[in-house]
């Protein structure tokens, strides 16, 4: 968690901040994807200046939500924590103005009305009182431990209420485990040791919180997953009077900033989910239901079946889930109609959409079904490809940096904070089954995407070369297993592979695509076959849908021009043999410019392409042999 | 490592924490040359370092830093040169 790893890692940071600056006000769309990377406390330290440089004194304009004033109070240092409140809040769009009270003055700043907290006018008080401060001193002989910490906890109450009658919404931190433990594991026994004192105090604050309608910090859970000491460390506790370490500043303002979203309404509402290797693994319109990996017994099914009962979790408490998936919908359906281990089923999903387009553009869809805005939506898929496009046009969009490893996805998706909520109301119980109401109603807009100017930036490169002995196994593997993007379906083994490789009038290709994201491998293959006359006939295209919509069909397509032009020949002839899973390249001829010379009763089809008049149309990719 | 690398790294996070790229630093430097080098930097830029170089200091040791190179030199003797 200390690390935000849940943001992507923006490799050019600095160079990205350095551009941004020169930008002047004009720089904050910038600045706020720099804030929602993965940065340390140094970055997010310069971060917070370059901020205040950019707009100092006032917000900047045309933001859709409102500036945030926060005063942050309490018994240790707290000043180190700002930068990463504010940059928590510009992470999410928001304009954050920090008030910091003077070391141990809460109390003094809370009650006298003439205090630079009042005069700051805040929205929000933050209230961080340290452990040693609460329960660190000895107790008074005639008190018992109970009764000091129920007069604590009064304090604590009436501070709240002082807060809360001048309209001011409070969060209390709980109070960190830094104390020793006196006992060990059965502390309880011990009942006036500090440590226990803590935990009672902690678990008291949560009862009088909800009557006083305010809501708690607690920081438990990231210290449980990161570690208390990275979260404290007593030698900065001596020197320095921190009891949170710098290093945790831009996680701790992160969990306190996402209560104040979650408050003003910047949750998510709805969490959109890919299919294949996210909800289950492999591609069901390749692998087949039987072939997808997902239930018990195989540790990668057991960790997609995770992320599903997450998800129907966080159905139940009101939260709605979409599916965005590049697929046929029926293979998309099959899985939710027909696999027995599937914990989500079709009923559970609002909103469905498996189809070719872009993600940008069904997201948009998928929000203006629902009638939400495009910043209630969550986008989880695994694909580092389609999280980048989703990013750069859709910023308001959450979308949590899924690593390699399913066994983490929820975890990721947990700890973004993304899905913050500060109260569960019965309409929330219901909420699902509203909007699939609402959903069947509402009529689709769609908007274009910027897809060039996204393909354009991946710096697409395409290796190609001609059928060799390496690469044999995997090019019959690809033949044998492509079902969805494959004009012919037709299978080979390796021995006919190696008979087309040794055939001198065949064409045949294989390619490999790599981007900004790293090597794709080979993603392609495609064999023609040479006719007496002066035709080349496309027996075999196929492609991986991992790299649909990134233009390689057409790079692939003038390869194969330029290839049958040294040959000789002057048309390309193609044939679409249609099967149960390849009717998504039922038009791909058509789309190359290829005209329709056939057409059979059984769907199939012939085209032809004259090459003299062939013009390269490929775009975004560096071709090159090898 | 040598100690002009340690020095050209140490330089390099203050100017990323001041957000200064003119921040000119020497072994000589001391928190009276840069005005923003607070009582609160201080103990920010520590913790940096001690990331940046993966090593811990003491509190005694932190206690008498008094100089830019007096940081170099910790450094130094924390990584055994």
């Amino acid at each position: 968690m200390i690390d935000l790893d849940w943001l992507p890692v923006i490799e050019d940071w600095g160079t990205q901040l350095a551009a941004a600056k020169r930008e002047g006000p004009a720089a904050w769309g910038k600045l706020r994807l720099l804030a929602a990377s993965s940065i340390d406390f140094i970055q997010t330290e310069q971060l917070n200046r370059v901020l205040n440089k950019a707009f100092p004194g006032t917000p900047p304009s045309g933001l859709s939500a409102p500036p945030v004033s926060i005063a942050v109070v309490g018994s240790s240092t707290l000043a180190h924590l700002v930068p990463g409140l504010r940059v928590a809040a510009a992470r999410r769009g928001i304009w954050a103005d920090v008030y910091v009270a003077d070391y141990g003055q809460y109390y003094q700043e809370i009650e006298w009305s003439g205090s630079g907290l009042w005069a700051f006018n805040p929205k929000v008080i933050l209230i961080a009182l340290d452990a040693r401060h609460l329960f660190g001193g000895p107790l008074a002989l005639s008190t018992s431990a109970s009764d000091a910490i129920e007069q604590t906890l009064d304090r604590c109450e009436a501070l709240w209420r002082l807060a809360r009658e001048r309209g001011v919404h409070v969060i209390h931190q709980t109070a960190m485990p830094v104390l020793p433990a006196l006992a060990g594991s059965n502390e309880h026994r011990v009942d006036w040791s500090p440590n226990r004192m803590v935990q009672v105090y902690n678990e008291g604050l949560r009862e009088r919180a909800d009557m006083t309608n305010i809501d708690l910090l607690d920081l438990g859970p990231a210290i449980a997953a990161d570690g208390l000491r990275q979260w404290h460390d007593h030698a900065l506790w001596h020197r320095a009077k921190q009891e949170v370490t710098a290093r945790a500043a831009p996680c701790w303002g992160d969990l306190a900033f996402r209560i104040i979203a979650a408050r003003g309404g910047h949750s998510a509402k709805c969490v959109v989910l890919d299919l294949d290797n996210t909800l289950w693994g492999g591609v069901i319109g390749d692998d087949g239901l039987a072939g997808i990996v997902l239930g018990q017994g195989s540790p990668a099914g057991e960790a997609h079946l995770a992320l599903q009962a997450y998800a129907k979790g966080l159905a139940k408490r009101g939260i709605i889930l979409a599916v965005c998936s590049k697929n046929d919908e029926a293979n998309a359906l099959e899985p939710f109609l027909k696999h027995p281990e599937m914990i989500l089923r079709r009923e559970d999903i609002t909103c469905f959409v498996a189809n070719w387009d872009d993600k940008a553009t069904n997201l948009r869809r998928i929000a203006a079904q629902l009638d939400i805005g495009i910043d209630s939506l969550l986008f989880v898929d695994d694909n580092p490809f389609e999280r980048a496009l989703v990013r750069r046009e859709l910023p308001d969009v959450m979308v949590p940096e899924l690593g390699e490893d399913p066994s983490n996805y929820v975890d990721t998706i947990a700890a973004s904070g993304w899905l913050e909520a500060v109260s569960v109301t019965s309409d929330d119980l219901a909420r699902t089954g509203q909007y699939q109401a609402n959903a069947q109603r509402e009529k689709v807009k769609n908007t274009i995407t910027d897809m060039d100017a996204y393909l354009n930036s991946l710096s697409m490169k395409l290796r190609w070369r001609g059928f060799d002995p390496g690469g044999v196994s995997r090019i019959a593997q690809l033949i044998n297993k492509s079902n969805q993007f494959n004009l012919t379906t037709r299978r080979y083994s390796e021995a006919e592979v190696e008979a087309v490789m040794n055939d001198p009038a065949a064409i045949h290709l294989q390619l490999r695509l790599s981007d900004s994201f790293g090597d794709n491998g080979m993603i392609s293959v495609l064999i023609a076959r040479c006719d007496e006359g002066r035709e080349a006939i496309i027996d075999t295209w196929l492609m991986s849908c991992r790299v649909l919509g990134r233009g390689v069909e057409t790079a692939a397509l003038d390869l194969l021009v330029e290839q049958a032009r040294e040959r000789g020949f002057s048309r390309l002839v193609g044939r679409y043999l249609p099967s149960a899973k390849n009717s998504m390249v039922a038009e791909h001829y058509q789309k190359l410019g290829f005209t329709q010379i056939e057409r059979g009763d059984d769907g199939s089809s012939l085209w032809q392409l004259d090459l003299s008049g062939h013009i390269p149309t490929g775009k975004h990719i560096e071709c090159t042999e090898g | 490592m040598t100690k002009d690398d340690i020095l050209a790294q140490i330089v390099a996070l203050m100017r990323d924490y001041f957000d200064d790229d003119d921040l000119a630093l020497t072994p000589a430097s001391t928190a009276q040359d840069v005005a923003e080098w607070d009582s609160l930097a201080h103990v920010n830029l520590i913790a940096g370092v001690e990331g940046v170089f993966g090593v811990r200091f003491s509190i005694s040791e932190i206690e008498h830093l008094q100089s830019v190179g007096d940081l170099v030199n910790l450094v130094a003797v924390k990584k055994g040169l």
